[in-house]
C-alpha cells in the first residue's frame, strides 16, 4: 500500500487530460447532447477529476483498507445488530438463475422464486406468531411506515378517523417517532421508570386522557436498554381497552427468537429487520428489506402485490399466483414489485441453514453473550441497570468519574486495538450511555479478548487519561472535530479549496 | 460540576426561568448543557409565537444528541436571541446568562409549579 500518493483525495491525483478509457469519434447526433434542450444541457463541462485507470484503482482499492466492518473484526455496535453475514447466503443470492429473473415474467415462469417468497411470508408469520406477512417494504423504516399505514388504514374503515395519536416510550429508537409524524400521526411520549421499562401509571393516565384519539403504542421488546418489558400483556391489554392497537418494533427480535413471540405478547403489528434478526448484510443506504407482519382481522389492509398459494387440482403441488388487485382494503403498492428479493434469499437461505430447531438458539446465545460481557466488565464500568439483560448492555461510562475520561474518549481508544466502537450516548436515558451488542455469532475467545481491552483502557484511564482522552493514535485519521463539523461543515473539494 | 444559580425557577426538563416584571426569561440549565455536551445548533420560535406551558417550543442540538425545549410557561414570545444562530457555544460558555427566549407571561401563576434552585438540585441528583 502507497497512502502517501493514493490515500491523496481522487482530485489531487486528478492530472488534466488524463483518461482511463478512449472512445472513438462519433459523428451521430443522437449520440451527443445537441438534442436536449438548452437548458438543459451544462454551460461548463463538469469538474471531474481526470485519472488513468490504475490510479484510480490504487486510490479506491487503498481507501477501502481504511473500512471496518463485521468481516474484519468485532463491532460490538448495540441497538445495530451487526452479526456475521453468512458466506452461503451470499452465494445463493448471487446465484445468476435466480438474480437474472425479472419481476414482471410470467408466473408459471417463476414458481420456483415465488415459493421461495411464499415460504419466506409463512415463516416468517410463525417466528413472529402473526397471521399474514407482506416483504414488500425496501427497509426497516419502511416496514415501520407500512405497518402505522395498516393501522391508520384499519381505524379508518372501522370509521374512527379521531384515532391519531400514537404512544411511543421516550426509550424508543428515533425511527418510530419519525415513522409515526410521516405516517400523519402525532406523537405522544410514554415515561420510562428509572429501571428503563414502561412506567404503567403514566401510560394508563396517557390512555384516559386520549380515549378514543389513540390510534396505538409502538414498542421495542427487549427495550433499548436491552431489557425485557415484564407487563407487555398487562400494557398490550390496557391499549386493546382503548382502542388501540399494537405495533413491535422488530429492532430487537434477534434476542427472543425461538424463544417468545411479539404475537403471543398481545402485538396487532410488528416489522422484522432481515438485517439484523436473518443476517443479511447491513445495507449501508443499499437495498434492504423491512417485512410487516400482522395479526388476523388486519391482513386486508396489507400493501399489493401478495403471493398467494393455491392447490392444483388432482394434485398436491401448490401454484402460486401474484395478487395485484386494487381493492378497497389494501394500502396499493409502496414499493417497485415484490421488494428487494435478494435480501429475502438471503434470510431464506439462513433460516434454512440453520434449520428450525437451531434457530431456537440464536436468542438464548445472544442473550448470554451480552450478559457475559456485562458481568465481567461490571467491575470497571458503571452498570445503571442490575439484573439481566438480553441482547445488550448498556453501562453509563466508567465507575471511576474522576479521571475525566467520558465514553466517547472509551470508544476512540478501542480504534486503536481494532474494535469497531461500541454505540455511545444512545439511549438517552444515561449521561455517558456505552451500549455493547456482541450478538450470538461471536466466540468466546473473541467476547474475552475484547473484555481484556475494555478493562485495559479503563487502567489506561487511572494512570494516564491523556493517553485516552486523545485517542486514536493509530487510525489513518485521528481525533475528528464533531463540532466544526456539525458547524461548518465542508463537503465538497472545491469547498475545501476555498476555505 | 454543574452550576444551581439562585433566585432563578427551574422545569423536570431543565429549562431555567428567569423573571423580569411581566416577562420571562428562558434558557436551559448549567446542569443540561453538561449533560449535552457540545451545541451545535438551538432550534428557536418566532417573535410573537405562543409557547404552552410543557409543550415543546424548540430544540437544542449537541454532538450527542438532539433534545427538544419544552416550555415551562405559557406565553407570547417577544424575544428571541438571536446570537445562538451563529454561536450556539454561547450556551455551553454560561448557560445562565444565555437566555433562548423572552416570553409576555400569560399566567404568572404557573411559576408556582416550578422548582427553586434548591429543589432542582435535588431533582438532578436523583
Amino acid at each position: 500500500m502507497n497512502k502517501t500518493l493514493y490515500g491523496k483525495l481522487v482530485f489531487e491525483l486528478s492530472k488534466p487530460g488524463r483518461v482511463g478509457y478512449s472512445l472513438p469519434n462519433d459523428a451521430n447526433p443522437a449520440h451527443t447532447t445537441s438534442e436536449l434542450p438548452p437548458h438543459l444541457r451544462r454551460a461548463a463541462a463538469p469538474r471531474l477529476p481526470e485519472c488513468d485507470e490504475l490510479t484510480v484503482v490504487r486510490h479506491y482499492t487503498n481507501l477501502s483498507h481504511n473500512n471496518f466492518g463485521v468481516n474484519d473484526g468485532f463491532y460490538p455496535l448495540g441497538s445495530c445488530t451487526m452479526k456475521y453475514n453468512p458466506v452461503i447466503d451470499e452465494e445463493i443470492a448471487a446465484n445468476k438463475t435466480i438474480a437474472g429473473m425479472h419481476p414482471l415474467q410470467p408466473v408459471e415462469t417463476c414458481q420456483g422464486a415465488l415459493a421461495i417468497y411464499y415460504d419466506l411470508q409463512r415463516m416468517l408469520a410463525e417466528l413472529t406468531g402473526m397471521a399474514e406477512v407482506t416483504l414488500n417494504p425496501c427497509a426497516g423504516a419502511h416496514g415501520e411506515l407500512t405497518g402505522l399505514m395498516v393501522i391508520r388504514r384499519h381505524h379508518e374503515a372501522q370509521g374512527q378517523t379521531s384515532r391519531t395519536k400514537m404512544l411511543i416510550p421516550d426509550s424508543a429508537h428515533g425511527t418510530n417517532p419519525a415513522s409515526a409524524a410521516v405516517c400523519g400521526l402525532e406523537v405522544v411520549e410514554v415515561r420510562s421508570l428509572p429501571d428503563g421499562t414502561v412506567d404503567v401509571g403514566h401510560l394508563r393516565q396517557l390512555l384516559d386522557d386520549l380515549g378514543p384519539q389513540v390510534a396505538g403504542m409502538m414498542m421495542t421488546n427487549p427495550n433499548t436498554l436491552g431489557i425485557f418489558e415484564p407487563r407487555i400483556t398487562d400494557i398490550a391489554d390496557m391499549v386493546h381497552a382503548a382502542g388501540g392497537l399494537m405495533y413491535y418494533d422488530g429492532a430487537n427480535l434477534n434476542a427472543l427468537l425461538g424463544e417468545c413471540r411479539p404475537g403471543d405478547m398481545g402485538f396487532d403489528v410488528c416489522h422484522i429487520n432481515l438485517h439484523k434478526t436473518f443476517a443479511t448484510p447491513h445495507g449501508g443506504g443499499g437495498p434492504g428489506s423491512g417485512p410487516v407482519g400482522v395479526r388476523l382481522g388486519l391482513e386486508a389492509c396489507l400493501p399489493k402485490p401478495r403471493v398467494r398459494a393455491c392447490k392444483l387440482p388432482e394434485s398436491d403441488d401448490l401454484f402460486f399466483q401474484v395478487d395485484d388487485l386494487a381493492d378497497d382494503s389494501t394500502l396499493g403498492s409502496i414499493g417497485a414489485f415484490f421488494g428487494n428479493y435478494g435480501v429475502m434469499l438471503k434470510a431464506f437461505a439462513y433460516m434454512l441453514t440453520l434449520g428450525a430447531d437451531n434457530i431456537k438458539h440464536v436468542g438464548p446465545l445472544a442473550t448470554l453473550n451480552a450478559n457475559y460481557v456485562k458481568q465481567r466488565l461490571c467491575d470497571d464500568y458503571l452498570l445503571p441497570i442490575a439484573g439481566l439483560c438480553k441482547h445488550e448492555c448498556v453501562f453509563d461510562g466508567l465507575r471511576d468519574k474522576s479521571t475525566g475520561v467520558t465514553t466517547l474518549d472509551i470508544a476512540k481508544r478501542l480504534l486503536d486495538y481494532g474494535y469497531h466502537a461500541p454505540t455511545i450516548y444512545f439511549p438517552l436515558l444515561f449521561h455517558e450511555a456505552l451500549m455493547i451488542e456482541p450478538t450470538e455469532s461471536e466466540s468466546r475467545e473473541t467476547l474475552d479478548a475484547f473484555i481484556d481491552i475494555m478493562h485495559r483502557i479503563a487502567e489506561e484511564a487511572r494512570q494516564d487519561p491523556q493517553l485516552v482522552k486523545t485517542a486514536p493514535h493509530t487510525t489513518p485519521i485521528g481525533r475528528v472535530d464533531d463540532v466544526l463539523a456539525a458547524k461548518h461543515p465542508i463537503l465538497t473539494y472545491w469547498q475545501a479549496l476555498k476555505a | 460540576m454543574a452550576k444551581f444559580e439562585e433566585g432563578l425557577r427551574y422545569s423536570e426538563s431543565h429549562e431555567y426561568v428567569r423573571l423580569d416584571g411581566d416577562y420571562a426569561y428562558v434558557g436551559i440549565s448549567d446542569y443540561a448543557q453538561h449533560a449535552l455536551g457540545n451545541i451545535v445548533y438551538v432550534d428557536m420560535p418566532e417573535v410573537d409565537d405562543e409557547v404552552t406551558a410543557g409543550e415543546e417550543f424548540g430544540a437544542v442540538e449537541s454532538v450527542k444528541a438532539a433534545s427538544d425545549l419544552i416550555a415551562p410557561v405559557s406565553g407570547t414570545v417577544v424575544e428571541v436571541n438571536e446570537a445562538l444562530e451563529d454561536q450556539p457555544e454561547l450556551i455551553n460558555q454560561d448557560a445562565f446568562a444565555t437566555w433562548i427566549i423572552k416570553v409576555q407571561l400569560a399566567d404568572p401563576s404557573e411559576l408556582d409549579a416550578l422548582m427553586d434552585a434548591k429543589a432542582y438540585e435535588a431533582h438532578c441528583a436523583e
